[in-house]
């Protein structure tokens, strides 16, 4: 007894998981490219550089949070005399006010959902938050 | 003890890994031919090690019997464990290759000084065999982030579930900790229990030193020296497209990282590791135990010399006469 | 042997030695009362197997073929392409432990090397170096080694250290099947003349004659004749079984010691006393008079050249179908080998009972029964009268054999008729009984005396475990239904658990049996008397007082 139809068959189930990202990527067409972010059109300067921010954006939020939360520390200054507030809706979104356009680009890509918006409210545009007295001075 | 040697070369293979990983043309080879070749070995070693299993027949149903076998219709039979249907067997295989059944039974034996035998039930290894193999199945499957576009819903339903208690930023998965520690305790159990320490092979050592690099590295990677996940989904976005680009800035560790996983990725199908296909072809569990009542054919049947009737009856004629036993021919 | 006493065979190390497993050396002369004796060459030549010989595993040389290594190594490579079996556990073991203290001969002896998977290990450290990839390329490296004079002796040691009972098959999680392997070795070994003589004369014997001890035409009848005598005087019921007799509807075949030898004799006056009790129409015959077959020891061949008598003779005598007695190995050959290597058997019937009408379709292709699933059936179906008081004298046990266990899992038939039969029944210990019963230390050929300290050894988990009910419940009796744990438990009990003895299911049968015309029982079929006879006076014995 050799059994080699269920075998094959076995092999081929096999195959076909072990290369669904071939064939999937394959079935949903299009050539997939890496995501393009909005930037900030009149600022260049965030509160780290960007290589950091990218690694690690969100150690920094977190810290912030704790900081606001628990030690109601809302204001720190950067080394160029920036005097920067806490805030992921006042500050990050001041600057980067479209979440669309800038946070979920990558967030999207990768399958990351964060639990900020758990909370925060999605701001519909930057510019009114920031004039009410938060973000960067 | 033969862990050293399994050490040493994995020890050496991290070396090569990490000063190629530093360099452009290193990280071109190790992000584009390596993945590939390692693959392409994977897939045709795997397929020939089955055809290899599925040329040699299965001559007898030589099912391990674990329970009542089905008999008298007022017994009850043991339908998992004593399979007699196809089905059976195929419910029976479900649980062995999901669940390790054979290893839930495990016991541990001990000579008392009372000089009485004990067999105490003991799961732990059959817990960290689990542990270990389910959780490198949720986190290849997590790792689909990194090769499909758009991503199926499964991903994050995943990570949502495997980070549930969101400790850390970014959230532990708790695989990510229960690999580790089950892989540390099947290493552990190797070095310390003295009959496996004296039976182990450098073979047995190597993939759990692989293995625990590869997760080190994932580790690292998310929780601490952190990289360029942007560029990391391009490179293997890349591979899976047939399009392959090594984006400048991943860092180091990530090729590190992708050279252990082909590391193993090549060397699965020429080794123990080959017990993915092989438990499916296992012929004490995936028959059923039904061989008094359906024929099983052997595709080959041995002539043998056989002593027949006629043969022996010459042969003890006087005495079958004198005991006046009945003779086919007087 | 039969120096060292309990306490010092107890004084197990289970520490490995420090020298690598890879570098065997075995000093046979040391390990005297652990090994079995070669085969005697008539017996290889009789039966046209290569190498016969006079030798002894003590000798430097072995005195084996020019070319032994070529024909390992030529037979190995033919065997991985007739047995998937033997490919994939080849392949995919991957030395997780989880057998090693499974296997009675390892709890026994602490030797690393009675752990199934190092046993496989010798095997397979060849395999690797010879047929895969990395084994040739890397060598010890990859776990490879050359196939050396030293690697086959250790060979001979532990494949004939085996009892192919299947147990750490059962725990191993691909269910990799040590007996399979075992099994595969003694093929090869038989190849270049190693084999051992307690196999080959039985095998030798029994394609001769027609059973394992030589028994001869006009011996097995006078046998029967004075077992039935025994039986009259026991019970005052004359039965003359007929054998060889054309036209009965049943083939009856037992393993040959249960005619021959203490306590067998008294299992097969039990299946005598049944089958008048209700009226069958069988017959026994003298040329299938084995239902055991030592070709499972030695070759998948001659397990089919042994077995070729069962159907040949239902077959000429013309019956419908055949009942099997009580045996272990037996049951594994009928169950999982005969109908692949000597059917079909579309010449008999679906065995049906004649008494209760119930159709066996478990053994609806092979056409085969096993007694205690008939006799189970006529209790269930209240066609026996029984008087389980007669058996209150023993307070019983059951050893679950390793074949019907394992390779059957007839677990429950013994059980009712046990419980039925007498009236002081216990289990064992849970993880010593069912599928995860423990062999009697002597199976698969190694039932010798030379090899006595190994079968003690190897037989203590199962003694310990009567011990334990022993000394609990009181138990007196070890039940099983196996030939081989019939010969080899008793010596076994005697050394661990004095004070127990050893039976078949169906002497047990056979006491409670309430005959038709029979006269007033006083003993029990082993002649000890009876619990509460010797307190009121037979009416014979009245009798005898007034003369």
């Amino acid at each position: 007894m050799y059994d080699g139809g269920k075998i094959v068959a076995g092999l081929v189930v096999f195959l076909v998981l072990v290369t669904v990202p071939v064939w999937l990527n394959a079935l949903a067409g299009g050539t997939p490219r890496a995501p393009e972010l909005e930037l900030p059109r009149d600022e260049s300067r965030c509160v780290e550089p960007a290589a950091v921010m990218r690694a690690t954006h969100m150690e920094l939020l977190d810290t912030w949070r704790d900081s606001v939360v628990r030690s109601d520390d809302r204001f720190f200054t950067l080394e160029d005399g920036r005097r920067v507030e806490r805030s992921l809706s006042r500050t990050c979104l001041g600057c980067h006010d479209r979440k669309d356009a800038f946070c979920d680009r990558c967030h999207d890509y990768l399958a990351v959902s964060p639990y900020c918006w758990d909370c925060h409210v999605i701001p519909e545009g930057g510019t009114a938050l920031a004039a009410a007295g938060g973000g960067v001075r | 003890m033969r862990a050293w040697s399994a050490l040493a070369i994995v020890v050496v293979l991290l070396g090569v890994a990490w000063v190629a990983s530093g360099t452009g043309g290193g990280q071109a080879v190790i992000g584009t031919v390596i993945p590939y070749l390692a693959v392409a070995l994977f897939l045709a070693g795997m397929v020939a090690r089955v055809i290899g299993w599925a040329r040699s027949p299965v001559p007898f149903r030589i099912t391990t019997t674990c329970g009542q076998q089905r008999s008298l219709p007022w017994i009850p039979s043991a339908t998992l464990d004593n399979p007699h249907t196809g089905w059976g067997a195929v419910r029976r295989m479900v649980l062995e290759v999901l669940l390790f059944r054979s290893l839930f039974r495990n016991t541990r034996s001990e000579l008392r000084p009372t000089e009485r035998l004990v067999y105490e039930s003991d799961k732990v290894l059959w817990v960290a065999a689990l542990a270990f193999h389910w959780s490198f199945l949720v986190i290849l499957l997590r790792h689909l982030r990194f090769f499909l576009e758009p991503i199926p819903r499964l991903v994050p339903l995943l990570e949502t579930v495997d980070g549930f208690f969101q400790l850390t930023v970014p959230t532990l998965f708790l695989t990510d900790a229960l690999i580790v520690a089950a892989l540390l305790y099947l290493l552990g159990r190797r070095v310390l229990n003295v009959q496996l320490r004296y039976l182990s092979l450098a073979a047995d050592y190597f993939p759990l030193f692989v293995l625990l690099t590869i997760a080190t590295t994932g580790i690292l990677m998310r929780y601490v020296t952190k990289v360029d996940l942007v560029g990391a989904k391009e490179l293997a976005m890349g591979l899976v497209t047939f399009h392959p680009v090594v984006p400048q800035g991943i860092g180091t560790l990530f090729f590190v990282h992708l050279f252990f996983v082909s590391v193993l990725f090549a060397y699965f199908p020429f080794s123990k590791l080959v017990h993915m296909g092989g438990v499916f072809l296992s012929p004490t569990r995936n028959l059923a135990n039904n061989n008094r009542a359906r024929r099983h054919v052997s595709p080959w049947n041995p002539e043998v010399k056989v002593h027949t009737y006629e043969q022996w009856e010459e042969e003890f004629r006087d005495k079958l006469v004198a005991a006046g036993i009945p003779l086919d021919k007087e | 042997m039969a120096e060292k006493s309990p306490q010092e065979l107890l004084q197990i190390d289970y520490r490995p030695p420090r020298r690598d497993w890879m570098d065997p050396s075995i000093d046979f002369e040391a390990r005297r009362g652990t090994w079995s004796y070669p085969a005697a060459p008539k017996n290889l030549e009789y039966l046209g197997f290569p190498n016969p010989r006079e030798w002894s595993p003590t000798d430097e040389d072995w005195k084996l073929p020019d070319n032994w290594q070529e024909i390992i190594h030529q037979g190995l490579k033919d065997r991985l392409e007739r047995f998937r079996s033997l490919k994939v556990f080849m392949d995919i073991c991957v030395r997780c432990g989880a057998c090693a203290d499974k296997c009675h001969f390892f709890i026994g002896s602490g030797d690393p090397k009675n752990m199934p998977v190092l046993r496989a290990e010798l095997l397979r450290s060849i395999y690797r170096r010879d047929f895969t990839t990395t084994g040739k390329i890397l060598g010890r490296l990859a776990g490879g080694r050359e196939l050396t004079a030293e690697v086959l002796k250790e060979w001979y040691y532990y494949f004939y250290q085996c009892t192919e009972c299947r147990r750490c098959s059962v725990f191993c999680p691909y269910g990799i099947d040590t007996a399979e392997i075992t099994m595969i070795a003694r093929e090869l070994l038989n190849l270049v003349g190693l084999n051992i003589n307690w196999v080959m004369e039985p095998v030798a014997n029994c394609d001769r004659t027609g059973n394992h001890l030589g028994i001869q035409p006009h011996t097995f009848k006078d046998n029967i004749e004075f077992l039935c005598d025994e039986l009259a005087d026991i019970t005052g019921i004359k039965i003359s079984p007929s054998i060889n007799r054309k036209g009965a509807e049943v083939l009856f075949i037992v393993p040959s010691a249960d005619y021959f030898a203490d306590p067998g004799i008294f299992t097969f006056m039990g299946y005598l006393l049944l089958f008048e009790h209700i009226g069958l129409d069988y017959t026994l015959s003298a040329y299938a008079s084995e239902g055991g077959n030592f070709g499972l020891f030695t070759s998948h061949e001659t397990i089919k050249r042994l077995n070729y008598k069962m159907y040949a003779e239902a077959k000429r005598l013309g019956v419908r179908w055949i009942l099997g007695g009580e045996c272990g190995h037996m049951w594994r050959v009928v169950h999982q080998y005969m109908d692949t290597l000597n059917g079909p058997a579309d010449f008999l019937e679906v065995p049906r009972s004649p008494v209760t009408g119930t159709v066996f379709e478990n053994a609806a292709s092979t056409k085969m029964t096993h007694i205690c699933e008939f006799t189970a059936d006529l209790i269930a179906n209240g066609k026996l009268r029984l008087d389980p008081s007669r058996n209150d004298h023993r307070r019983v046990t059951f050893h679950d054999s390793c074949n019907p266990a394992r390779a059957m899992g007839i677990l429950e038939e013994p059980r009712h008729i046990l419980r039925t039969v007498c009236n002081n029944f216990f289990e064992m210990p849970d993880n010593t009984i069912r599928e995860q019963t423990f062999c009697c230390g002597g199976g698969a050929g190694l039932g010798n005396d030379e090899n006595m300290e190994m079968r003690l050894r190897g037989g203590l988990p199962r003694a310990n475990a009567v011990k334990f009910v022993h000394e609990r419940h009181g138990v007196n009796l070890l039940t099983c239904i196996c030939a081989i744990d019939r010969a080899t438990l008793p010596p076994l009990v005697e050394y661990w658990v004095p004070g127990v003895e050893v039976s078949g299911v169906h002497e047990l049968v056979g006491n409670a049996l309430v005959m038709d015309g029979e006269t007033r029982r006083t003993t029990d079929l082993r002649g000890e008397p009876l619990e509460g006879v010797a307190d009121e006076p037979s009416p014979e014995a009245e009798e005898a007082s007034h003369v």
